[in-house]
């Protein structure tokens, strides 16, 4: 049994009374989606509001629908698995569908919303855990701690960042709206990481994520989500891959980008993907060189650290192989990749 | 609080931060959903909400007021009262093709299997291991509990159901092939 530790529950029913509830109650209390990351978190004692605050009576923050230059707007409440089957999302953002669908288990996408999996808690196998577990090894930097147990002498927390959905919201270029006390902001979701595992996003205290934009993608657009997990469901990624080819003429690639995830604090973009894969041919000797060579960049780049559990070399050699599945999957239009 | 469990509207007293599957468990002893993992891993505390299967280990017993609850404990007498005979066909072929050992997983299965039945009468067999895939089963190594939600789209369809495992046991036995 893992209680929950004693809160007031609030269940606003307006956007507005949301906020002011927010504003009232200050840093004792946080924001309830769907709940399926905050509650075991708070289970583990990692997190104990005095106040927590349910999103799930707010209208506004429902449905996804489309504005008129061709913008998506995902409602931050829109659950898991309504994004993963929505035939717009499909269409205009098929790495975010298949990102979706590979979310935990078919429960949990249920309950899970979108917001809350942009806004997922980092991870690490020395923090998700009761806080029995935790006491018996002395707790860590990220909570109640001093030291660092996968960085030996670290200073800094780099537990991982493991939404599936962020990664491939980065590929769409997506745009998050967010409202608080002092009015509305919009912010480039490359904007809104940090490189820090202890909190890895600019969100204020009192702030809510009402909306995702993910704007209009070319007729050409492809894009695939690459999955690395236990099992072949449920868990969460020991890698995640999104990737992005929008295709022109004669199956050139006219923009390309390819991110990683469940590495470190924050979602890792390839620099280099643009400029390889742009002005390939789908289907030629040049394309294939040219994933194989991101592949090799991917590996280079990107470490794998004993904050997400496994074999942490296997991990790594995983790293070409699935960007390498995932760029050939968005280019014959198929995904997701993964291993059922 | 007042929570509509199995057609039945319960006016319950319970603290903010109860889960549903404490509220079943503890003040209404609808103890068939199954407290595991507690953490949304396993599936074994999955019960239906609004017609879905959901994890209610996962969700506050005061968030799940206003909607229609069915647990284990409700499915054979709303079969009934749909004019049924007997247990919920699932029930009944989870007890035919033995798809259980301890059972812990068994409620969270079959109503994940309902779930998927009233939906999709006639999936196929990857829906079916789909609509399953949230919940965990330690013990059968998953086969006859396939085969239990197969005999039924089987049966429905007009073919020949699975053949079960002991059966095919018995029968290479009577051929004298062990
Ligand atoms: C067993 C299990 C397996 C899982 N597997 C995966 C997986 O494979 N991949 C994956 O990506 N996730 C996984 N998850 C995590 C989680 O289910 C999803 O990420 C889900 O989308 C989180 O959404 P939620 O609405 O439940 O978030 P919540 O738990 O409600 O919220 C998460 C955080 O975001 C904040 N928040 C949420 N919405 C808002 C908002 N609108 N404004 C401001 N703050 C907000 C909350 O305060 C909290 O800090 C798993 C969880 C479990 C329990
Ligand atoms: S990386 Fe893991 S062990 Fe290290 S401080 Fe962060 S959560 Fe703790
Ligand atoms: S007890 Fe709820 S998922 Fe395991
Ligand atoms: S029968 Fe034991 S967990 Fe499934």
């Amino acid at each position: 049994m893992l209680r929950l530790p004693r809160f007031e529950l609030r269940q606003p029913t307006s956007l507005g009374e949301a906020v002011t509830l927010l504003r009232e109650e200050g840093a004792g209390a946080m924001v309830m989606a769907g709940g399926t990351d905050l509650l075991p978190n708070m289970k583990h004692e990692l997190f104990t509001p005095r106040v927590v605050v349910s999103l799930g009576r707010v209208p506004e923050l429902r449905g996804i629908t489309r504005d008129p230059d061709g913008t998506l707007v995902v409602g931050a409440m829109a659950r898991i698995a309504e994004i993963a089957s929505s035939e717009s999302v499909r269409k205009q953002a098929p790495a975010l569908a298949q990102a979706a669908g590979l979310v935990a288990g078919p429960q949990l996408r249920r309950a899970g919303t979108i917001g809350g999996n942009v806004l997922l808690d980092t991870r690490c196998q020395y923090y998700n855990q009761s806080y029995f577990w935790r006491s018996a090894l002395g707790f860590c930097l990220k909570k109640d701690g001093v030291v660092c147990h996968v960085v030996a002498g670290g200073s800094r927390c780099v537990a991982a960042a493991s939404a599936d959905c962020a990664p491939a919201l980065m590929t769409l270029g997506a745009v998050l709206e967010i409202v608080g006390a002092n009015g509305h902001r919009t912010v480039a979701i490359d904007e809104f990481w940090l490189g820090d595992g202890i909190v890895n996003r600019r969100l204020a205290v009192g702030e809510i994520l009402v909306a995702i934009r993910i704007p209009p993608t070319p007729p050409g657009h492809r894009g695939a989500y690459g999955k690395l997990r236990e099992r072949g469901s449920i868990d969460f990624p020991l890698l995640g891959v999104a990737c992005r080819l929008d295709v022109g003429d004669g199956d050139r690639v006219e923009h390309g980008d390819l991110v990683l995830t469940a590495l470190a604090a924050r979602p890792k973009r390839i620099p280099q993907a643009a400029s390889r894969l742009v002005s390939t041919r789908l289907g030629t000797e040049e394309f294939r060189a040219a994933i194989d060579e991101l592949g090799a960049l991917a590996h280079r780049q990107c470490h794998t650290l004993a904050n997400v559990p496994g074999d942490q070399e296997w991990r790594r050699e995983m790293i070409p192989v699935y960007v390498r599945r995932t760029l050939q999957a968005a280019a014959a239009g198929n995904g997701p990749v993964h291993h059922v | 609080m007042h929570l509509k469990v199995n057609g039945d509207v319960h006016d319950v007293d319970a603290p903010d931060h109860w889960t549903l599957l404490e509220v079943l468990r503890y003040r209404l002893g609808l103890t068939g959903s199954k407290q595991g993992c507690d953490k949304g891993d396993c599936g074994a505390c999955t019960v239906l909400v609004d017609g879905e299967p959901m994890i209610s280990c996962l969700i506050l017993a005061r968030e799940a007021e206003g909607r229609e609850i069915v647990t284990i404990e409700g499915l054979w007498p709303l079969h009934l009262a749909r004019g049924g005979e007997g247990p919920d066909p699932v029930q009944d072929a989870f007890d035919r093709y033995g798809a259980l050992q301890c059972g812990f997983c068994q409620s969270g299965m079959i109503l994940s299997a309902r779930a998927l039945l009233d939906r999709t009468p006639s999936p196929t067999d990857e829906e079916i291991a789909r609509a399953l895939s949230g919940n965990l089963c330690r013990c059968t190594g998953y086969t006859q509990i396939l085969q239990a939600v197969q005999s039924i789209v089987a049966r429905a369809r007009g073919v020949e159901p699975p053949r079960r495992s002991w059966e095919a046991a018995n029968v290479g036995r009577q051929a004298g092939e062990r």
